[in-house]
């Protein structure tokens, strides 16, 4: 059954999505936040790594669906790693908890320079539903209360395009 | 001299609480007002194996406990006012209520007296007061809470710290392992990083707003907890939602169920190495979440329930669509199944490994896949036959092995009836109205609403004019999370992996 599995991958018209183009609205903040002659020095790779500071899990499914075969993020040079001190990119989600603060501090100052980080979702950008509890930093739990973010990509949570043609932005917009 | 153990009452739980006083305004099961005497009863016949746990929560001067007896189904809500600032703990006779009271002692500031567990849980010690919903919270500055871990002894121990951020995209914790060798001696597992504060989020919010909050409670179970809340606001204000609603209701339910057993399955496959089936599971979840995006407007189905009703309606194009999609997923997964169950090497990964015995499931009346692949025959949907469900009366898949294997199994099997019950929900979709208004009036509410992961519980209470006073959401993964220590206990640190994903227990969900 695997063979014959396999074998169909292979006759089969692909299910991987054309291209997206990059969204603008990324395009438009990081030409204010990005400094584009460190970007550039990347080339056509980046290698996050992702940080739940205290989402609801949403945001973790969409970017679980970025891999999968339909968005096929790989095929850009983007992928995830296991460490900050391999990454690029911070992609966090949030709101960033108090409980977590100290957690996502680390791991940014684990991640060797240069870095950029994303915030991912409404949460991560302090306009989300728990905005305004105790047990969030800064009291809206803004990813940029507890480290610089030099993209935003908005929704609740993001779909897997949006989060795509955000990513594509950072990685042609340099 | 050892004192002679005083008899257990032979009385069942409404016997018992009988004699208590009922809270009028709560529905649709009853609330009684216990004293210290008849609370300490019932701890011991939860010891006793008599009841089910399904939850305990507290206010600022009272605490609640929700039990279930299996032997009669009745359902009952017992409290207890702590005038004093204590409670006798349920934990230290039962010990599935620990966690649960050390919340309580965390956010309320109410001393579950006799638990020997002092450690906080949800508060490390990092918020800006103490006991954040007590009526005045004290200021707390300086450093975070040291967290002692439960000791180990032996020759050759060492200790492996895991987290609060994994390797994976996942959400935060932290797993302290004992090891000898390779095999695992203790698991403890040390939750609340991603509290986010939610109980006191949702007080005094109208009813619409904390709706969108509690759907966010766990975001991979949205639509249950949505239908939680809805049912207990429903409950609270004797709002009767239209038939089609209900109806549409359990499709979005049941598409969730679908959606998140495929992502789970897959990916216990991908922790034991074996790409093939999680690449093809995603496909097929993915084709699933843009049809939902496209028919109701979010790939999640976030904020589509709402007191009253839904804000979705079906068509009979959507509803072919649907159709010709599950079609397919049910033909390529049902491949899928024959891969998994051919391939000896993952078998060997799964088989034997991760195995939580059914006395332990029964004890803490674990709810979901990790209850029923351990003997424990409970399923909402079933047992609280809520509409349509008491209609549809869903078959229960139930396995004994209590390992990884009969916990991906029960998926398996969950994803073929989730596949019939919505073609069955499609061809019997009532013809009406979508939503009614909901009169706001003062009184409680409970619901239970069977997600993935098993049954969710939302209580809560409103004030006349529809806004929350008190709110609390339970996740199914209070009662497992503990489990999965057990549950590794003699496996090897390797397959750490792949028995918490089987489990796939919220964090979210609980650090509330």
């Amino acid at each position: 059954m695997s063979r014959e599995l396999l074998l169909e991958g292979l006759l089969e018209r692909p299910v991987t999505i054309p291209k997206p183009a990059p969204s603008p609205e990324a395009l438009a903040e990081l030409a204010r936040t990005v400094d584009r002659a460190a970007l550039r020095r990347l080339g056509r790779s980046l290698v996050i790594r992702e940080v739940d500071a205290g989402s609801c899990n949403g945001c973790e499914l969409e970017i679980h669906a970025l891999g999968n075969a339909i968005y096929d993020l790989e095929r850009f040079g983007i992928r995830f790693a296991a460490s900050p001190k391999h990454a690029d990119v911070l992609m966090v989600t949030g709101p960033v908890t108090r409980n977590m603060a100290a957690a996502l501090r680390r791991a940014w100052e684990c991640t060797p320079d240069p870095k950029w980080v994303v915030a991912v979702g409404d949460c991560a950008a302090g306009c989300g539903v728990f905005a305004g509890s105790y047990a969030l930093a800064g009291g809206t739990g803004a990813v940029a209360e507890v480290v610089p973010v030099h993209l935003h990509i908005k929704g609740c949570p993001p779909s897997p395009m949006i989060l795509l043609q955000g990513l594509l932005a950072l990685l042609e917009g340099g | 001299m050892s004192a002679s153990p005083i008899p257990l009452p032979e009385h069942s739980l409404a016997e018992l609480l009988a004699g208590a006083p009922a809270v009028p305004e709560h529905r649709p099961w009853a609330r009684h007002r216990v004293d210290p005497a008849t609370w300490e009863t019932l701890g011991r016949l939860l010891a006793a194996g008599r009841f089910d746990l399904l939850g305990l929560w507290g206010e600022r001067e009272a605490v609640h406990v929700a039990l279930f007896e299996p032997s009669t189904e009745v359902l009952a809500v017992a409290s207890l006012d702590c005038p004093t600032g204590s409670f006798p703990s349920l934990g230290r006779l039962h010990p599935p209520a620990i966690r649960l009271e050390r919340t309580i002692r965390d956010l309320f500031g109410l001393e579950p007296s006799g638990l020997e567990d002092r450690r906080g849980w949800l508060d490390h010690g990092r918020w800006p007061t103490r006991r954040p919903l007590a009526n005045a919270p004290p200021t707390h500055y300086g450093t975070p809470d040291p967290y002692p871990f439960l000791p180990v002894e032996g020759e050759g121990i060492h200790e492996i710290p895991v987290g609060p951020i994994h390797a994976g995209i996942i959400e935060p914790g932290h797993f302290r392992f004992r090891a000898q060798g390779e095999t695992v001696v203790r698991l403890e597992a040390r939750l609340g990083w991603v509290h986010k504060g939610i109980e006191k989020r949702l007080e005094g919010l109208p009813w619409d707003e904390a709706a969108r909050i509690v759907g966010r409670v766990s975001g991979d179970a949205t639509v249950a907890y949505q239908w939680a809340f809805a049912r207990a606001v429903e409950a609270a204000t004797g709002t009767e939602p239209p038939e089609r609603a209900v109806w549409l209701r359990a499709l979005l339910s049941e598409l969730e169920r679908i959606a998140m057993h495929l992502h789970d399955v897959g990916f216990v496959c991908n922790d034991a190495a074996f790409a093939l089936v999680h690449t093809h599971t995603a496909i097929l979840r993915e084709q699933l979440l843009q049809l939902a995006g496209e028919l109701f407007g979010h790939r999640l189905m976030m904020d589509r329930i709402v007191p009253g009703g839904v804000v979705v309606d079906l068509d009979a194009a959507g509803s072919n669509r649907l159709r010709e999609l599950l079609r397919t997923i049910g033909n390529r997964f049902e491949r899928l199944v024959q891969i998994y169950d051919d391939t000896p090497s993952l078998q060997d990964r799964t088989a034997t490994t991760g195995i939580l015995a059914p006395g332990l499931a029964r004890r803490f009346a674990a709810g979901g896949h990790v209850g029923r692949a351990s003997g424990r025959d409970f399923d909402s949907r079933r047992d609280l036959a809520y509409p349509p469900y008491d209609a549809l009366r869903p078959t229960i898949p139930v396995r004994t092995r209590g390992d990884v294997d009969a916990r991906v199994w029960i998926r398996i099997e969950e994803i073929r009836e989730s596949l019939k019950l919505v073609g069955r929900i499609l061809d019997q979709l009532p013809p009406g109205s979508l939503s009614v208004p909901v009169e706001p009036r003062a009184g409680e509410g409970m619901g239970i609403v069977e997600s993935f992961r098993g049954e969710v519980l939302v209580w809560l209470r409103l004030d006349p004019e529809g806004r929350v006073l008190r709110c609390h959401p339970r996740d199914p993964s209070w009662f497992q999370w503990p489990l999965l220590e057990a549950a590794i206990e003699a496996n090897i640190v390797a397959d750490f992996p792949l028995c918490n994903k089987s489990f796939d227990c919220s964090y979210s969900g609980v650090d509330l």
